[in-house]
Order: structure tokens, then C-alpha cells, then sequence
């Protein structure tokens, strides 16, 4: 029971309300108890694991080679990156070095993920809040993506193409002239979505100033990556710990301006990734131009037995740092590997940020939040 | 900051809380007592010099031979940008420890999934339930010594293997 505000004496009763776990706007199982007075969230409990698939457990019982094909299914959206981030784990444990085709091979597959996962991203956030046009010219152009990707390594999705020493096909010339054909493609597409979404004056109503979180809660509960970044933290680990061949690389670092309301509101989580779009071209025009010759994968022995240690290793992966904290006890399987995924923590801001949200704003913050179920339950 | 200036800022800070710096490793770090963990933890984040605002990972590793889980917190700053990684040991028949929940509140879920899959209890914790574990699930699945259940809600954990043995 709670006042009306309006003092007519009248009280309204709170309703509880199951969003989930299978609900359009969910991006996966994700369940949500909303507790409303009305339409105005008073409190919205998230509910995961319904996607736990013990993938760190599975870690201890596979060989280090063998557990690269299971990395993929931490986030089936940016395979790619979870791969990355193992392989980078165990070669750093290791001392493996990666010769620099095979990194430039890396980052061509990488960043061709990025932007299939950011497609994925916009274009699921316009069919949240009622906009289906979007997602079909998102995914039109992803299945591009996934057509080169096929072609790279034989996989449209769970993409099992690194190893650990380098990458498991070297990339043949045809296919990197079939990147830069589709990306001369793609560039003048981003302009269409702008047109579409972006510019759109009910798109910017429904949410600017929705949602908005603060430098400091950002900080708190840890957010990563474009949601971070949305905050006003201009922070992005490929410049400022940078890895792989990044630091040969021009690119900028989009960042949250609050250009129709707020800083971090949903409008800049989601611009953000719009511009991080073609930041990717970019990186991905210059990786085609600078390929060097030379093998891409090194030579690792294949009963790889890394010497006992540990490290955490982490990358940007399209939803923020991704974190890799893999220790070996010099044996043939890796002792334990935990994967810290920024759509965890992405999650748990939820119930800080809703009170006081409309219900259909909630979709509208999950949406921005690109939080991706299969990430967060691993 | 080096972890070596660290590691001092924070003795400094708290007598006697920290010990066992290991510089030579990949990932500095150095053992905090759990006694003193959370006042450690707010010094790391309010110091001045220290500044970790961020805690990027909090984890555990069951390492049965010492009879002790090891309770691993990854710490970043971003200004200035540095970061270090801190330990504590929980006895592994009665893993208790205090939570850093007040400090960072994304140790909140952290702690949850540590919870779930080590059996963790976190002393003064708003909300210890398990996260991605059913809440009838028997047993810690990342202790080493987890032995997998036979069936699960009348479901066999255990299948026929796809390819007949005499076919591999």
C-alpha cells in the first residue's frame, strides 16, 4: 500500500508482476519480480541461472586446447572474444608468443564480431520499445557478418577459430577482399539507422533521460565497456592496457555526451554503440591494410602443460571487460578458470536503477544495458 | 604505484594486515587477514594515493591441500590507473569471512555466485542466496571434492554415450 501523492486520501495497492524468464524483451532466460504501484516500478528483483551451464566447472575437467570450443558458449554473441580472452590467459601462462599475422588475424575476426554483436544490440533495443523495422535491417546486415565469418572458420556462431598460439585458419586474401567489399557496404548503412533510430523524435522521447546512471554508480557496481563509457568514463581497454596489435591501430573512444538529456541515459548507451560501429570499420580497414605475411598461428606443443600460476587477463569484449582469471597447477588441465562477464555486473545495477521507473521503461534500461543472458549465468 | 608501494601504503594503514607480497608472479599480489579485511578494503578504496574505486572480480579457488579457500579480489583504479590483486584464506570446514557488499556494491552478486558454488558464507551480507544454482541444489560444484548428483529433480545427470564404446 503506498499514499497517492495527490493527498485525495485514496491508497493504491502494489502489484506483483513476473517479467519472464521467457519474455521477448529478456534477450535470452532472464526473469525479473516487479513489484508496481501502477505503472512505477517500486522494486524490480532480477532472477538469473536459468542459462548456467557450469562452464567454469567443464574448465577443470578439458585440456587447455580443449576447453577453447567451450568458450565460446560464455557469450554466443561475441564468441570471438571469449576465445580471445581464454587463448590470451593460457599463452601469457605459457609464454607463448602469437606471430603477428595471427594477431592481425585475431583482430580482423574480432572487431567483424563486434559489429555483428553491436547489430544485434541496436537493432533488438528499437524491437524492445515497439520499432520491428530496425531489427530486420540490423540483421540483414549481420547475416553478412556471419556469411564472412563462415567463411573464415566454418562457423557462423559458436565460432571455435582461436587457438591458443594464434588462429586456427589464416585468412585468404579473397575473403579480406570481401571484408573491405562489405564494408564500403556497410558504412553509408550506419547513416540509415541514424534515420531509422537514432534521429528518430520517438525514439530519443522514449529515452532520453530514462534510466540514468551516474559516473558513480557506474563505478560501483563495477559497469563496463559502452555502458561505462555511456557514464562519461572515457576508458577502453584495447587504448589504455592495450593488447594484441591495438596500440598499432588509430581509433577513438566514443563516450557518453548526454546530447538529448542526460549523461548515462539509455539514449547515450545506446549512441554509443552506434558510433562504436564505425570505430570498428575503422580499426577493421586499417587491419586489411597492414597484414603482414607470415604464419598465423605459433608452433604449441599439444599436450600444452603451462607452468603453475595464475593471471587475469582481460579484454574488451563488445558488452565491456571481459576478465579471464585462469590458474594452473603445471598440469594438463587448467586448475580453475573463472570468466567475469560484463553483462553480471550490468545485471545486478537493475535494482538500484529501477525504483521509480516505468514499467516500460525497465525494457528500455535492459534493452540498453545489452545485457546478454547466456553471459551472465555462463 | 608499484605493489611493493602498495603493499606498504597499506601496512601503513593498517598495521599488520597485509603480508605475503608476491611481486615476482604475473599478477602482483598480497594476502590480506580476513580479520581485517573490510577495513583493509575501505582503506584501499578511500586512501588517496590508492583510489581503487573499481572492484573488477571477486572469486575463490579451492585448494584442498591447504585446507583452505582462497578468496581472490581483483582491484582497479582508473585514476590513476593501476591495479593489484588481494587474498584472504577462509578455512575450508568453515568458510566464513566479512563482506565488502558496504565497500563496493557490486560485491553483492560477486559474493552471491561464491556463495552458490564454493559455499562461502559472507558474514553481514543484505541478501545470501544462491544465484545460478537452484535453490534445492545439494552440494558447492566448484569445491574440488564435488561429487556430481545422479539425478536432479528426477532428472538422470548421467547419458548414454552418443558413440557405442566399441565404435570410438
Amino acid at each position: 500500500m503506498s499514499e497517492d501523492a495527490a493527498g485525495t486520501g485514496l491508497h493504491t495497492e502494489d502489484m506483483t508482476l513476473n517479467v519472464g524468464p521467457q519474455h521477448p524483451s529478456t534477450h535470452g532466460v532472464l526473469r525479473f519480480v516487479v513489484k508496481t504501484d501502477g505503472e512505477v516500478i517500486n522494486e524490480a528483483i532480477p532472477d538469473v541461472g536459468y542459462l548456467h551451464r557450469s562452464i567454469e566447472k567443464i574448465g577443470e575437467k578439458c585440456t587447455w586446447h580443449g576447453y577453447v570450443p567451450y568458450t565460446d558458449r560464455a557469450d554466443y554473441l561475441a564468441a570471438m572474444f571469449a576465445n580471445q580472452g581464454f587463448c590470451m590467459a593460457a599463452e601469457r601462462l605459457g609464454d607463448v608468443e602469437v606471430p603477428p599475422r595471427g594477431e592481425y588475424c585475431r583482430v580482423i575476426a574480432c572487431e567483424l564480431n563486434r559489429v555483428a554483436s553491436h547489430l544485434i544490440a541496436v537493432g533488438t533495443f528499437g524491437q524492445d520499445i515497439g520499432a520491428i523495422t530496425p531489427f530486420l535491417h540490423a540483421l540483414r546486415e549481420r547475416e553478412s557478418i556471419n556469411d564472412l565469418m563462415e567463411e573464415i572458420c566454418g562457423a557462423r556462431l559458436t565460432y571455435n577459430y582461436l587457438r591458443i598460439g594464434g588462429v586456427g585458419y589464416d585468412i585468404k586474401p579473397e575473403t579480406c577482399a570481401r571484408i573491405t567489399a562489405f564494408l564500403d557496404h556497410f558504412e553509408p548503412i550506419v547513416d540509415e539507422y541514424n534515420r531509422l533510430l537514432s534521429y528518430n523524435k520517438i525514439f530519443i522521447e522514449r529515452l532520453a533521460n530514462v534510466a540514468v546512471i551516474s559516473k558513480e554508480d557506474a563505478l560501483q557496481y563495477n559497469l563496463v565497456g559502452p555502458n561505462l563509457r555511456a557514464s562519461g568514463v572515457q576508458w577502453d581497454i584495447r587504448r589504455d592496457i592495450p593488447y594484441s596489435v591495438y596500440p598499432e591501430l588509430d581509433f577513438e573512444v566514443p563516450v557518453g555526451r548526454g546530447e538529448r538529456g542526460t549523461l548515462g541515459d539509455s539514449y547515450d548507451r545506446y549512441y554509443v554503440r552506434i558510433r562504436e560501429l564505425m570505430e570498428s570499420c575503422k580499426i577493421l580497414r586499417q587491419c586489411l591494410d597492414k597484414m603482414p605475411d607470415g604464419p598465423a598461428v605459433a608452433k604449441v606443443a599439444r599436450k600444452f602443460k603451462p607452468p603453475a600460476g595464475e593471471t587475469y587477463v582481460r579484454i574488451e569484449a563488445p558488452r565491456g571487460d571481459m576478465g579471464y582469471y585462469v590458474v594452473s597447477d603445471g598440469s594438463e588441465y587448467p586448475y580453475r578458470v573463472r570468466i567475469r562477464t560484463g553483462s553480471f555486473t550490468a545485471m545486478s545495477i537493475i535494482d538500484k536503477i529501477s525504483p521509480g521507473i516505468m514499467v516500460a521503461d525497465l525494457i528500455a534500461l535492459i534493452a540498453s544495458l545489452d545485457v546478454d543472458a547466456p553471459e551472465i549465468d555462463r | 604505484m608499484t605493489a611493493k608501494e602498495i603493499f606498504e601504503r597499506v601496512n601503513e594503514l593498517c598495521p599488520g594486515a597485509a603480508t605475503d607480497l608476491d611481486e615476482e608472479c604475473l599478477d602482483p599480489f598480497f594476502k590480506v587477514n580476513a580479520a581485517s579485511l573490510k577495513e583493509v578494503c575501505l582503506a584501499l578504496r578511500d586512501d588517496g594515493a590508492l583510489k581503487f574505486s573499481v572492484l573488477s572480480d571477486l572469486t575463490a579457488v579451492d585448494l584442498p591441500t591447504e585446507n583452505v579457500i582462497q578468496i581472490v579480489y581483483h582491484l582497479f583504479s582508473y585514476e590513476p590507473q593501476q591495479q593489484i590483486v588481494i587474498k584472504a584464506d577462509v578455512d575450508r570446514d568453515a568458510s566464513r569471512i566479512a563482506t565488502v557488499e558496504g565497500v563496493w556494491k557490486v560485491a553483492n552478486w560477486f559474493e552471491r555466485e561464491v556463495f552458490d558454488l564454493f559455499g562461502v558464507v559472507f558474514e553481514g551480507h543484505s541478501d545470501l542466496r544462491r544465484i545460478l544454482l537452484p535453490e534445492d541444489w545439494v552440494g558447492y560444484p566448484l569445491r574440488k571434492d564435488f561429487v556430481e548428483q545422479e539425478e536432479y529433480d528426477g532428472i538422470s545427470t548421467e547419458r548414454e554415450p552418443l558413440v557405442p564404446e566399441n565404435m570410438r
